[in-house]
């Protein structure tokens, strides 16, 4: 009995100094790798409020040289920037009501698994999820539907996801007990009924969650402006950013220090190296308004993820 | 059983689907819009996939074009940037799938941590990079790697690395792509290995500490194999997609001196199909990529049946 007591004594000591040891390296490591994350994200700010030419030479490194808000001022005055916040937030606002309009009837459905036909309809959603037509074909019918250079195009295409009609699913099955539908049933409500004033009001955490995640899917979107639609006008903000980028870049190669004299050099210079911080700014604008909701529904989109994980 | 007793089971079977039929009627109407989105954005393209065996004309339609066989399969085939362009699709998925260890680690190391507002920070921050658009992304790539001012090349110049435009050289760009989806996805892809980590049993964990184990050993003999169906479903998951490289990223990265590395099958489809016109052979490239991928899918699924009984189906 003793000499087991002794065994025990020495080995918690060891799991105690073992366990300092590893906190440390765990910690030390982890505030590495949060140093790595964040910087990128850091810099980006602090370069977009330094002065162009110390952000050109590389002396901003840790905070902002030379504070300025002239990258941003320049950033305002595209006014084609304007216009594609107010297109994405249509499109991000339409899309998404559209998203849920088809997602969420039909998770409703395919989580009545005593539905005839209901195992079909499950396959029927499943497929598209491996198998697909591609760019070429979607293109065509997309075309033939007349929706090409449409706004129509944007708010309706990638309607619905079938892993967010998964996560609807799997809430309806676990989330809301069997007993409520059974005593609308009884009271005689039919399945509208009992859809919209029963499993609808009490799929509110859901719902929230696959918004979001369709919001912010319409609002980083690019690809689908990119195919389907040319007309400026209609361009989302994703579209501008990207051509204004761009633009800036070749402003930078037409500095040519052979025929132009020095002065202007210099001017071209100081202006090629405001439009490369604007970058800095523009993307900061971009990502504004999803960086100013972020911590505040952070938890909701962890929860969708957690939900989705155990589709089973 | 009789036949006559099989056939009377069949039909009050049939009868009382009917009678579901009848009173469940509304629940049919709820899933029909989706049913129809799906037919017309997703069944009608696979209808129209017929393209890559014929030769289409926009005047005559899909199903009024010549029909022309594995032509343009084997037009892909004897392609001499076919294999450039799977060489560097493959190269840059199977370099991402190296790093496929990199979440879980994160989420093991996130697991020990005691301070819950330490942990709490640390998630919040490492979930924010998904939520960026490419679009953004790419920028801050370009930018941060420039040959002016770019911070990345400032940082390195400190330990005496001359500065260079990364984005022009072709052997970096599979490394630039696959460390910024790291940086982007770390957190987020965490989040299910974290929410496994926390079904492992307590019980389990003291046992093997009367026992003696160090953190370390509880790790890898507790945690990690509480975790491991997880880590095969995703990893399953992972190689269905295999040559299904994102196309938006490598897009947006892509400019002339790296196109060598650059190109890849989805991009090229949009190349050839969208911007050159050539919808039929692109329709071709496009389903050879999406039947390796449903190939790759069962492939490793029954592999993992077989060894691990874990799988998708």
């Amino acid at each position: 009995m003793s000499t087991k007591a002794k065994d025990i004594i020495p080995k918690k000591n060891r799991i105690k100094n073992d366990g300092l040891v590893f906190d440390i390296v765990n910690i030390t490591l982890l505030v590495i790798i949060l140093l790595i994350l964040i910087y990128p994200l850091y810099f980006t700010v602090i370069a977009s409020v330094s002065e162009p030419k110390d952000v050109a030479a590389g002396n901003v490194v840790l905070w902002p040289v030379g504070f300025t808000w002239e990258s941003y001022q320049m950033a305002f005055n595209e006014s084609r920037i304007w216009m594609g916040y107010r297109n994405s937030f249509i499109y991000t606002l339409l899309g998404t009501l559209f998203n849920l309009l088809l997602t969420i009837p039909a998770g409703y459905f395919i989580s009545k698994k005593e539905l005839p036909g209901r195992n079909l309809i499950n396959m029927f959603f499943l497929i598209p999820m491996y198998f697909g037509g591609g760019l070429i074909p979607t293109y065509l019918i997309v075309k033939e539907l007349g929706l090409i250079d449409t706004p129509i195009t944007l708010i309706v295409l990638n309607g619905i996801s079938i892993y967010n009609m998964i996560i609807t699913r799997v809430f309806f099955q676990t989330s809301i007990p069997n007993e409520l539908y059974e005593s609308a049933f009884i009271d005689g409500a039919g399945d509208m009924r009992t859809f919209f004033s029963i499993a609808l009001p009490l799929a509110k955490p859901i719902i929230a969650v696959i918004a979001l995640y369709y919001a912010v899917g319409h609002w980083n979107g690019y690809f689908t402006a990119l195919v389907y639609v040319n007309k400026q006008t209609y361009q989302p903000l994703q579209i501008v950013l990207r051509s204004i980028l761009l633009m800036n870049e070749q402003a930078l190669e037409a500095i040519d220090p052979n025929t132009l004299d020095e002065s202007m050099v210099v001017a071209l210079a100081r202006r090629a190296y405001l439009a490369s911080t604007m970058k800095y700014a523009l993307i900061f604008i971009a990502s504004a308004p999803l960086l100013a909701v972020y911590p505040f529904v952070q938890k909701h989109f962890v929860k969708g993820a957690l939900i989705g994980s155990v589709k089973g | 059983m009789t036949a006559e007793v099989k056939s009377v089971l069949k039909q009050k079977k049939r009868f009382k689907t009917l009678h579901v039929l009848r009173n469940r009627w509304q629940m049919y109407l709820l899933v029909l819009p989706a049913i129809v989105y799906l037919i017309i954005f997703n069944y009608m393209p696979m209808y129209g996939l017929q393209i890559a065996f014929r030769n289409f004309r926009t005047s005559k339609g899909i199903t009024g074009s010549d029909w022309v066989g594995l032509k343009f399969f084997e037009k892909f085939v004897t392609l001499p940037i076919c294999w450039e362009l799977i060489r560097n699709t493959l190269s840059i998925t199977l370099y991402s799938l190296c790093t496929y260890p990199l979440p879980i680690i994160f989420a093991l190391m996130l697991n020990e941590v005691r301070s819950t507002k330490f942990k709490k920070t640390i998630q919040m921050v490492s979930y924010a990079p998904h939520f960026i658009s490419t679009v953004v992304l790419c920028s801050m790539i370009t930018l941060l790697l420039s040959k002016n001012g770019g911070a990345f090349n400032t940082i390195v110049g400190l330990f005496g690395v001359k500065a260079q435009d990364w984005l022009a050289i072709p052997a970096y760009f599979p490394t630039i792509v696959v460390w910024s989806g790291v940086w982007q996805e770390l957190g987020w892809s965490s989040i299910i290995f974290l929410a496994a980590l926390a079904g492992v049993s307590p019980e389990l964990i003291e046992a093997a500490r009367i026992d003696g184990a160090s953190r370390m050993q509880i790790i890898t003999h507790v945690n990690v194999p509480t975790i491991l169906p997880t880590v095969v479903i995703m990893l399953i998951m992972k190689c269905g997609n295999v040559l299904s490289l994102g196309f938006e990223k490598i897009f947006l990265l892509q400019n002339s001196l790296n196109m060598e590395a650059s190109r890849i099958i989805s991009t090229y489809t949009y190349e050839l199909g969208l911007l050159g016109g050539q919808f039929s052979f692109s329709a071709a490239i496009g389903l050879f990529n999406t039947v390796v991928n449903v190939l790759m899918l069962f492939c490793v699924n029954t592999i993992s049946k077989k060894l691990t009984e874990i799988s998708l189906w």
